[in-house]
């Protein structure tokens, strides 16, 4: 098996001369509100939004939608579910969970992408294994675009993170839009303080 | 795999091209994706300057590459994760089968890497007892047909619904007959879901970036199908090609905004996952691979093709690769960005490929990293010409070619005959052997009178 040294001096050996780094600049930021462009970002990938005053009306939506019987694993603090999160339950255990309820730490207007690490998620397959997932977010913590969120320092301490944006999706057929490819089938963003 | 054996792009080409209502979709959905890039692109202002820094980024981090991969797998060190070193395919693919035989796993589940594709990992892993699971969606169809994936970003673009539809049935048990997408696509989502939380099992992911500031992989998926790989198994594989380093967190900020962009039209994937460090009680391991890589960056003309995404705009935008299909190429990289590659793994058994283009240049201009790709694809047959890899009918034409340009007097006198000709070319002349550019094209209108013609009629020569 090829060491570290061996493996790195190949490579030094065969590097070109060496080319400035460039400066990343901060460009400007295109017009209109955040929140409306999260949303119109959103909604051409697949995902819907909703708003509420409070988590029992999040609650309240949730059976509506999904039936009183579904369910639901919540990894928000204040919101019940059916089943109980800890961050030692099973990631396996989600497979049968139909309605996952997380809160994104901040939205990104540009891409209509909210973000979450374990600490948002709990059980980090909460996020892929349950059949639809409702991501509260705060309007006040929306950022405007990639370029802002790629220089927060919450990627240094995160084990995990990630932009999700809408449902899982696949084109693979004949460029056809199908929603629920392996992850969830219905990403629904509901706007609360 | 044999050596020797010599791709014929042309030929496969026109096994393609027999299947007309094939060649009319893959021409019109990829041409599809590349209009929808151009509305993305269109939509930010800075996009050239993104592009500029993108290329200037990837030039300065392969120019220094060996200091990023030493930060890089410190970093990843410190945050719990197990760092390889794979010189080739044959070495990464040990790594996996020991990572998974000594903890007595026997599935592997995994989303899609160009990378595990180019070391035919599962042609390593499967004789050994190891099943592979592909679990996205275009790359399960490619795995189930035995097939390399036509393209980089949908693998099986080439297929239409109907052979989804039979493959599927005589695979995963669906009906044959239908081929509505959804039932195929659910079908696919319930035959797979079941492998994520098997016993016994590992995760793979393959890596679109890797930052060497904070040892994180990035992985963008639009099915999630990585995220599950990757956080459901107790083990976490993360096959790296060393080009894919950048050196910070920011950085991200210039690329994950041009890769999906740039790739499907779309502002992001749904997901862009950042794996740093492994979850409490389970491991991650990191394989960073050469497999030609190091060769490639030495070589002056080439290494450029090392900045390369694996966006696929590219692909989508060329003439020859919409209507060739990317199994015609005969490797794990297909369309310019392939016949720029592949010769640098064997330069005899793809010398076709670098002639399967128009050098319209439109490659080079759709790219987000600036991968200066029609001049590679025009260097390559310098070099191919130079080894006298060229086909010696390619090579005949070539060399009549070169007479005919060469001399103004013959030059004009064929080209002022040709109108004529054209009209009155007999197919046999069109479809000889050594007509190569013929096969597959229809011969143009030819103007009335020749640019020479024209001018010594209208304009007087300058004094």
């Amino acid at each position: 098996m090829t060491t570290r040294d061996a493996f790195l001096a190949k490579i030094r050996a065969a590097q070109p001369a060496a080319r400035p780094r460039p400066e990343l600049p901060i460009f400007p930021s295109p017009e209109g509100d955040l929140q409306t462009r999260f949303i119109a970002a959103l909604t051409t990938m697949g995902g819907t939004t909703a708003h509420a005053h409070s988590l029992a009306e999040v609650k309240e939506m949730i059976a509506a939608r999904f039936g009183a019987d579904a369910v639901v694993a919540s990894a928000v603090p204040g919101l019940e579910g059916t089943r109980v999160l800890t961050p030692d339950t099973a990631p396996a255990s989600l497979q049968d969970v139909d309605v996952g309820v997380v809160r994104g730490r901040f939205g990104v207007a540009e891409t209509g992408s909210a973000w979450f690490s374990e600490d948002e998620y709990v059980v980090n397959s909460i996020g892929y294994l349950v059949q639809h997932l409702v991501v509260l977010l705060d309007p006040a913590q929306l950022v405007d675009g990639l370029q802002q969120v790629y220089r927060r320092p919450d990627f240094e301490s995160a084990r995990y993170a990630v932009l999700v944006t809408g449902p899982s999706a696949t084109a693979d057929i004949e460029g056809v839009l199908i929603r629920g490819a392996q992850g969830v089938r219905s990403l629904t963003v509901v706007w609360i303080q | 795999m044999t050596k020797t054996v010599r791709i014929d792009h042309a030929k496969a080409a026109g096994a393609f091209l027999q299947k007309a209502d094939h060649v009319a979709f893959h021409d019109k959905r990829l041409w599809d994706l590349r209009s929808k890039r151009d509305a993305q692109a269109h939509g930010i202002p800075e996009w050239e300057a993104l592009r500029n820094l993108a290329s200037g980024i990837k030039e300065h981090t392969l120019s220094n590459l060996a200091d990023y991969i030493a930060q890089f797998a410190d970093q990843a060190g410190k945050n719990g994760v197990v760092v390889h070193f794979a010189a080739d395919a044959e070495e990464h693919n040990a790594i996996v089968y020991k990572l998974m035989s000594e903890r007595g796993m026997t599935t592997l589940v995994k989303s899609k890497s160009m990378l595990t594709d180019e070391c035919y990992m599962r042609d390593y892993l499967e004789p050994r007892g190891i099943t592979v699971m592909e679990t996205d969606l275009g790359e399960r169809i490619q795995q189930l047909d035995h097939q390399d994936p036509s393209h980089m970003v949908v693998p099986a673009v080439h297929k239409l619904r109907a052979d989804v539809a039979e493959l599927f049935g005589k695979t995963i048990g669906t009906d044959p007959k239908n081929s509505d997408i959804h039932y195929l696509a659910e079908s696919q989502r319930m035959n797979t879901r079941p492998y994520f939380v098997r016993e016994k099992t590992a995760g793979m992911t393959g890596c679109n970036f890797a930052v060497a500031e904070t040892g994180t992989v990035v992985v963008c998926t639009n099915e999630g199908n990585a995220d599950l790989s990757a956080n459901v198994p107790p083990l976490h594989i993360a096959s790296i090609g060393i080009e894919k380093l950048i050196p910070t967190i920011a950085d991200l900020g210039v690329f994950v905004r041009m890769l999906s962009r740039s790739a499907l039209g779309s502002p992001i994937t749904q997901y862009t996952s950042h794996f740093r460090a492994p979850r409490p009680g389970t491991e991650m391991h990191f394989i960073l691979v050469d497999n030609g890589r190091s060769e490639r960056l030495a070589l002056e003309d080439f290494w450029y093709s090392l900045k390369c995404i694996r966006c696929g705009a590219c692909m989508n935008t060329c003439p020859v690769y919409r209507r060739s299909g990317g199994l015609s190429y005969g490797g794990t990289y297909s369309g310019p960005i392939g016949a720029i590659i592949n010769p640098t793994y064997d330069l005899k058994r793809y010398s076709s490929l670098p002639f399967a283009s128009t050098l319209n240049g439109s490659c080079t201009n759709v790219c987000p990293t600036k991968v200066n790709i029609h001049e590679q694809i025009y260097k390559w047959r310098a070099v191919i010409a130079e080894r006298h890899e060229v086909p010696f009918v390619k090579q005949e034409v070539l060399k009549m070619a070169g007479r005919l340009l060469a001399s103004p007097t013959l030059y004009r006198a064929t080209v002022a005959s040709l109108g004529g000709a054209l009209k009155r070319l007999p197919n046999f002349v069109l479809y000889n052997p050594l007509n190569i550019w013929g096969r597959g094209r229809d011969l143009p209108e030819a103007p009335a009178e020749t640019f020479h013609e024209w001018y010594k009629k209208n304009r007087k020569p300058a004094k």
